[in-house]
C-alpha cells in the first residue's frame, strides 16, 4: 500500500487572468483527515473539484493510490463526496439515494439493500430509510449524503463545506459524527472549510490556503500556536498587533516581558517590530498604576473577552477564564504577556 | 364579486352555448346525432389518428433534442443561454406560410426516392416542421424546470457516484423536471392538434384540417367536435397540474404524519 493516498503535484488552475490554484503540492496519508482551510476564493474548493474530477487542471497531476487520475472522469474516480448544498436526489427516498452509487456499480439488489441499511444505520438514520429529502431536516439530509458517499466504499472521501448550511448545534453534532465515522472506517478524507474552528477541531492536519497557494500545512496545534506567516496567524484565531523591541540573543521585549522571538531574523537589535500575540496569551491585572484601561468586557460563556486601551491608544483583546473579580470597564489594568515566545510579523509601522 | 360573475359569464358563456348547440341535430331536434356522426366519420377518425401519431413523434423528438440541450447550455454554456433562447423564438417570428412555402419548394425539388420516403406520409413530412414550431414553447417550459433544480449539484453528485451522462439524464434530471416535461409535451400536442396552415397548404389530411372542412359542411358536428376537443384539452391540463402538484401534496401529507 502506498504511504500516500492522495498526491497533488504542482496542480495549477487558471480562470482567465485569475490563477485559482498556483502549483499546489499536497500529500494526504492513508486514513488521514486533512482540512483545507481558507477564505472564499483561496482555491480550496478548486483543489477539491480537481481531485474529484469535476474540473481539469491547466498543469500538474492528481495521483490517487499511486495512480495518475488527472484525466479520469469524475464517474470513474471511486471517490465519495458530500456537497455544501443539499445534493440528495429529490425523486428518491433516503434508501434509494444511498443505493444509487451501488446500482451504478451493478451490485445485486439484495446486496445493495443490505449495504444501504448498513450505512444508514452507521449515520443513525436507519428508521428514516423511506423518507424523501423533503421529509428530512438539513442535518438528516447531510447524514444521508454522507451515507451515500460511504456506501460505495470510496478510496477517498471529499467533504465540501458539508456543515455550512446547518445551524450551530446540528453543525457541532454532525462534525463529531463525521469524525467518528471517518476514524472508525479509516477512510482518507479531504475536508474543505472556511471555518477555522471546524478545521482545527476535526482534522489530523490543516492546510491553510491563500491566493491559490498553501501557506502552511501542519497539525491544528502547529497551525494555531506557530503560524508560519502573518496571514495564517490572522486567519486562524484572533491576533493582537503589539509593538516590540528587538533584544540580544533572539529575544524581544513586549509589554514589559522578555520573550523568545520567532521570525525576527534580519531585525536589528534595538529596532522596533510588530509582534502578533493571541488574546489568550495576554493577562490584565487590576493595577491603579497600570498602563491600560478596560474599554469593554464581553461575556462569552466559559471565557470573557476584554478590550483594553493602552496609554499609547492601541487596543488589545484579552481572553480570560470567566470568574468573579475581573476588572470592570473603566478600571486601570496592567497588561502582560503570558506566553514564552512571540511571532514577529515585520518592522513596526508608525 | 361582480367581476367574478362577469368573468364567469365571459368565459363560460360561449362554452355553455357551444355545448347547447352541439345537441341541436340537423333536423332541428335535440339529441346526440352530432356526436354519433363524429364516430361514424371515418375520415375524421383516421385524421385524428394521423395527428396523434404526429403529436407523439413530435413530442418524443422534441424532448430528445431539447432536454439535453437545455441541460448542457445551463451546465456548460450559461453565457450562451440568451443566444439559444433567442434562436428558439425564431419559429414564432417566421410565419407558418413561409415554412409551408419552403416545404413545398423542397418537395418539388426532391428526388423521387426522397419523396417516396418522406413526403408521401404526413408523419414524416410534417413532424420535423412541428418540432421546430414547438421549440419556443418547449424550450421555455424545460428551461424553467431545469432552472428550478440545483442542476450543478445534482449532476456532480450523480457523476461522483458513477453515473454516465445517459443515466444522469434519465434517472436524475428527467424525474425532477417531470412537470416541465409534461407542460412542454402538452403544448406540443396542442400545437400539432391546432396547426392548419402548413398541413392545409401541402394537402395533408390532419385532424385540424378535417375539423375546418367539417365545419364548412356540417356546423353542428364541427361544434360537437370542438366541445370534445376542449374537454380533452382541459383533461390534459388537469393531468399536468395534478402530477405537478403531487409532490407538494405528498410533502404536505408527510408533514402532517
Amino acid at each position: 500500500m502506498s504511504a500516500v493516498a492522495v498526491h497533488l503535484d504542482r496542480l495549477t488552475r487558471r480562470f482567465g487572468a485569475l490563477t485559482a490554484l498556483d502549483e499546489l503540492d499536497l500529500d494526504v496519508a492513508p486514513g488521514e483527515l486533512l482540512a483545507l482551510l481558507g477564505p472564499s476564493g483561496c482555491g480550496k474548493t478548486t483543489a477539491l473539484r480537481l481531485l474529484g474530477g469535476f474540473d481539469r487542471p491547466d498543469a500538474g497531476r492528481v495521483m490517487v493510490g499511486g495512480q495518475d487520475v488527472t484525466n479520469t472522469p469524475a464517474n470513474r474516480r471511486d471517490m465519495g463526496m458530500v456537497f455544501q448544498a443539499y445534493s440528495l436526489f429529490p425523486n428518491m427516498d433516503a434508501h434509494r439515494n444511498v443505493q444509487f452509487g451501488l446500482r451504478m456499480r451493478k451490485m445485486g439488489a439484495a446486496q445493495r439493500k443490505a449495504r444501504a441499511d448498513e450505512v444508514l444505520d452507521l449515520v443513525g438514520l436507519a428508521d428514516h430509510a423511506g423518507h424523501y429529502p423533503y421529509q428530512l431536516s438539513g442535518g438528516q439530509q447531510q447524514r444521508v449524503a454522507l451515507a451515500r458517499a460511504l456506501a460505495i466504499e470510496p478510496s477517498v472521501l471529499l467533504l465540501d463545506e458539508p456543515l455550512s448550511a446547518l445551524d450551530a448545534r446540528v453543525r457541532n453534532q454532525l462534525r463529531a459524527e463525521i469524525r467518528a465515522v471517518q476514524q472508525r472506517l479509516g477512510i482518507t478524507t479531504l475536508f474543505v472549510t472556511h471555518d477555522q474552528a471546524e478545521a482545527l477541531s476535526i482534522a489530523d492536519r490543516v492546510g491553510v490556503m491563500h491566493d491559490g497557494r498553501l501557506e502552511q500545512l501542519g497539525t491544528p496545534e502547529e497551525v494555531y500556536d506557530r503560524p508560519a506567516t502573518p496571514f495564517v496567524a490572522e486567519f486562524v484565531g484572533t491576533m493582537n498587533h503589539v509593538a516590540g523591541r528587538v533584544l540580544a540573543g533572539g529575544r524581544l521585549e513586549v509589554l514589559g516581558s522578555s520573550l523568545k522571538a520567532i521570525g525576527a531574523d534580519g531585525q536589528q537589535q534595538g529596532g522596533m517590530v510588530e509582534v502578533l500575540v493571541r488574546p489568550e496569551a495576554l493577562e490584565a491585572v487590576a493595577d491603579e498604576h497600570g498602563h491600560a484601561i478596560v474599554a469593554e468586557r464581553t461575556f462569552l460563556g466559559s471565557l470573557t473577552r476584554m478590550r483594553v486601551t493602552l496609554d499609547d491608544g492601541a487596543d488589545l483583546l484579552i481572553d480570560v477564564a470567566t470568574r468573579r473579580g475581573l476588572p470592570e470597564p473603566g478600571a486601570r489594568v496592567a497588561v502582560r504577556v503570558t506566553s514564552e515566545d512571540a511571532l514577529v510579523s515585520g518592522p513596526s509601522t508608525p | 364579486m361582480t367581476i367574478l360573475v362577469l368573468a364567469a359569464v365571459f368565459f363560460l358563456g360561449p362554452q355553455v352555448s357551444a355545448l347547447r348547440y352541439s345537441f341541436v341535430q340537423s333536423n332541428g331536434e335535440n339529441g346526440l346525432g352530432n356526436y354519433t356522426q363524429l364516430f361514424h366519420d371515418s375520415a375524421l377518425g383516421s385524421s385524428l389518428v394521423t395527428s396523434l401519431e404526429i403529436a407523439a413523434l413530435t413530442t418524443v423528438i422534441m424532448l430528445a433534442l431539447m432536454l439535453p440541450t437545455v441541460v448542457w447550455v445551463r451546465l456548460r454554456l450559461p453565457r450562451l443561454a440568451v443566444v439559444v433562447e433567442s434562436i428558439s423564438v425564431l419559429p414564432i417570428v417566421i410565419p407558418p406560410i413561409v415554412m409551408a412555402a419552403g416545404l413545398a419548394t423542397l418537395q418539388s425539388h426532391a428526388s423521387a426516392q426522397i419523396s417516396s420516403v418522406i413526403f408521401t406520409s404526413p408523419l414524416t413530412a410534417l413532424t420535423p416542421f412541428y418540432v421546430i414550431l414547438a421549440m419556443p414553447f418547449a424550450f421555455r417550459s424545460l428551461d424553467v424546470g431545469v432552472r428550478a433544480i440545483d442542476l450543478r449539484t445534482l449532476v456532480d453528485a450523480a457523476r461522483n457516484l458513477g453515473a454516465g451522462w445517459t443515466t444522469l439524464l434519465l434517472r436524475v434530471i428527467l424525474p425532477n423536471v417531470r412537470t416541465a416535461i409534461l407542460t412542454a409535451a402538452s403544448l406540443t400536442v396542442a400545437l400539432v392538434l391546432a396547426e392548419v396552415v402548413i398541413s392545409e397548404t401541402l394537402l395533408y389530411d390532419t385532424y385540424p384540417v378535417e375539423l375546418v372542412n367539417t365545419g364548412q359542411n356540417l356546423v353542428g358536428v364541427a361544434v360537437a367536435l370542438s366541445v370534445l376537443s376542449l374537454a380533452v384539452t382541459w383533461l390534459l391540463l388537469y393531468m399536468v397540474s395534478f402530477i405537478g402538484n403531487r409532490d407538494a401534496s405528498r410533502a404536505r401529507i408527510g408533514r402532517l404524519l
